[in-house]
């Protein structure tokens, strides 16, 4: 039982002066886990890497890793490696004594630190480069012999501080996938700190959403996605509409808003939800659609004018006036014509606009 | 958008008609350029030529005088005959390489100590470290020489020492602090996380890394020690003349080819020095 979680938080906090760096997170990270910290610049995500990792320490709270207590236990002798946003590999070490440093650190033989070494710099597919100088090396081969000089300890735990950054997109998404395939083979909880939505969904086993310091939701990419717990997830992670208003009707699962002049619609209820409470309803562009006609007995149907398209190539993106407030509706693109027309709706056209109360949320203020 | 491409070829045509293809002849002096190069002539010449002078006088076949007679090696020959030359070169030698230990550790741990960490006033005392640049020789001699008189502390080695010591650390600060200004402390953090204490992370990284700017500064530091004149002047006791002070108390009796000699080999000593410590200086960390 005790040995569930790889790290947990709990209740951690980090002050610097008065402000909340981190305001009372707690976590728990199992076992294999390739657990992502997401968020905007200064949501305390990289804080808690650190506090983690032992350069900072919590204000309060307590972090535990592998069931034991850190406390102020430093850095050297905790059993994580970190992978540094900037890599921060030692200039006037060749890349094989960068890879070798922890291992000499934890005093092993030669002949083992030669042979581990070695493979690790084939596990990130750089054992050409072993006698190089870091500077004489491209980003992209520096971060991973960061990733190497990290996993040669076979760590417990492995933290990476947006180690893909300041690589260009398409290296981002080559790496995003060897780091995912990375993590899968050699079976280590990794610790991925990314404001990089795209990226915390496409490699994430679960992810933490983090704002000004708080943990706000903690799920699957799924989870995060489909059921975001508030207005700030469901906007930080994808696209989606907001629809301000009041509750009017509960019924099971679903809650029903009024808004502005009268319009209501109808979506999941979360957050436990009551009538007369003031609440928000989130849809995402591609769970609507735009029709000619009405459609009987739908729950969720308006009038609407068209008042933009832009074709983007997968799908068309057209922004609707729905009694005054704009909405972004995606539809794909799935059959394939050179004719403008085929996309029937122009701007200034009027449309029928439709959603299923389940793929809309109902959320709190 | 399409405007700001337009405006962009506007801008192109009218830097053509700005900035026509210079002719490919110039008229090679015209009087600006004329004077121009006679006035860095002149300042390079005003700055070097009395050093020509003496050097080449210390290869003159004559006992006095500024008339050529021959070159001669004998007064370079002569130097290393004389006890007293040799022995204040040997002490100016031993001042300056304690000095320099003294300030390398000084300055050095000064720097890390001004890096890391924050505090109050902290540019004031960074400005105090200025000290030999702002406070005049003349001054900081007497003021020494006060102290050390007040203190009743017997003139001799260790007052020298303490006193270059404090007039060169802070050149070893500076070229130090300039090294550890492009320093990504996330190599330090990098070395604990692999499992390196404070010191094995110091002596493994921290200072290699460190060590251009320590040795520049501690070439400096060793060249002002062996030129200085005043303070030492002021802070020596018997038996403690440094080479700068045998150099001054021989001209006392005039000068003689013997003491351009002597002048012109400090003088090699010191560019030496200062040479590598600007190459150590310029040199990129890896």
């Amino acid at each position: 039982m005790a040995n569930d979680f790889a790290v947990e938080l709990r209740e951690v906090v980090k002050l610097y002066g008065t402000m909340a760096a981190v305001d009372h997170v707690s976590m728990s990270i199992r076992h294999n886990e390739f657990f992502s910290l997401l968020g905007p610049s200064g949501c305390g995500k990289t804080t808690c890497l650190r506090m983690i990792a032992g350069f900072e320490r919590p204000t309060s709270g307590q972090i535990l890793i592998d069931s034991r207590i850190m406390g102020l236990t430093p850095p050297f002798q905790r059993n994580v490696n970190t992978v540094f946003q900037s890599y921060a590999l030692f200039p006037h070490m060749t890349v094989e004594q960068n890879v070798a440093f922890g291992l000499e650190m934890k005093g092993v033989a030669r002949a083992e630190i030669a042979r581990r070494v070695g493979e690790a710099l084939a596990l990130v597919r750089l054992p050409h480069l072993a006698k190089r100088y870091p500077k004489q090396m491209s980003g992209g081969q520096q971060q991973r012999v960061a990733l190497a000089r990290a996993l040669v300890n076979r760590p417990k735990v492995l933290l990476l501080d947006e180690p893909l950054g300041a690589l260009d997109l398409k290296l981002r998404k080559e790496m995003q996938i060897e780091l995912k395939t990375l993590q899968r083979d050699v079976g280590i909880t990794f610790i991925y700190v990314t404001h990089d939505q795209e990226e915390a969904l496409t490699m994430s086993d679960r992810i933490a959403v983090m704002s000004h310091g708080k943990a706000l939701q903690i799920g699957s990419p799924l989870e995060i996605y489909e059921r975001p717990a508030c207005k700030f997830v469901a906007d930080f992670i994808g696209e989606t509409n907001f629809l301000e208003g009041r509750v009017t009707a509960i019924n099971g699962e679903f809650a029903t808003l009024s808004v502005g002049a009268g319009q209501t619609f109808t979506g999941r209820r979360v957050n436990g939800l009551r009538v007369g409470d003031p609440a928000t309803l989130s849809v995402r562009p591609e769970k609507m659609q735009l029709v000619e006609h009405p459609v009987d007995g739908a729950v969720n149907t308006y009038e609407v004018t068209v008042f933009s398209i832009a074709y983007v190539g997968s799908d068309t993106r057209v922004i609707i006036n729905l009694g005054g407030q704009r909405l972004d509706v995606w539809e794909q693109n799935s059959t394939s014509t050179l004719n403008p027309d085929d996309y029937f709706f122009k701007p200034g056209e009027k449309a029928w606009l439709t959603f299923k109360p389940e793929n809309a949320l109902v959320l709190a203020q | 958008m399409s405007s700001e491409t337009s405006t962009t070829i506007v801008v192109m045509g009218d830097r053509e008609e700005i900035f026509p293809q210079e002719p490919a002849e110039r008229p090679r002096l015209r009087p600006g350029r004329l004077a121009l190069v006679s006035i860095t002539l002149l300042t390079f010449a005003f700055l070097y030529v009395p050093i020509a002078i003496l050097v080449v006088f210390s290869f003159n076949d004559a006992r006095t005088g500024a008339v050529w007679q021959g070159f001669t090696l004998d007064w370079y020959a002569r130097l290393f005959r004389n006890e007293r030359l040799l022995d204040a070169a040997l002490r100016s030698l031993i001042i300056a390489s304690v000095s320099t230990a003294g300030s390398v550790v000084i300055g050095t741990m000064t720097a890390l100590g001004m890096e890391r960490y924050r505090f109050r006033s902290k540019t004031f005392w960074d400005g105090l470290l200025y000290m030999p640049v702002i406070v005049p020789e003349i001054v900081a001699g007497v003021s020494l020489l006060l102290f050390f008189a007040a203190a009743s502390i017997e003139r001799g080695f260790l007052t020298l020492a303490v006193s270059h010591i404090a007039f060169s650390m802070p050149f070893v600060y500076l070229t130090v602090r300039a090294r550890l200004a492009d320093f990504d402390l996330s190599i330090e953090e990098a070395a604990k996380d692999l499992g390196a204490d404070e010191w094995v992370t110091f002596r493994r990284v921290t200072l290699p890394l460190l060590m251009p700017g320590i040795v520049s500064g501690a070439l400096l530091a060793f060249t002002l020690s062996v030129d200085d004149f005043i303070i030492s002047f002021f802070v020596t006791g018997r038996g403690w003349d440094t080479l700068p002070i045998y150099i001054w108390s021989a001209l006392k009796r005039g000068v003689t080819p013997e003491v351009n000699a002597v002048s012109a080999m400090l003088l090699l000593f010191s560019a030496t020095l200062v040479v590598a410590s600007l190459i150590l200086q310029r040199r990129r960390a890896y």
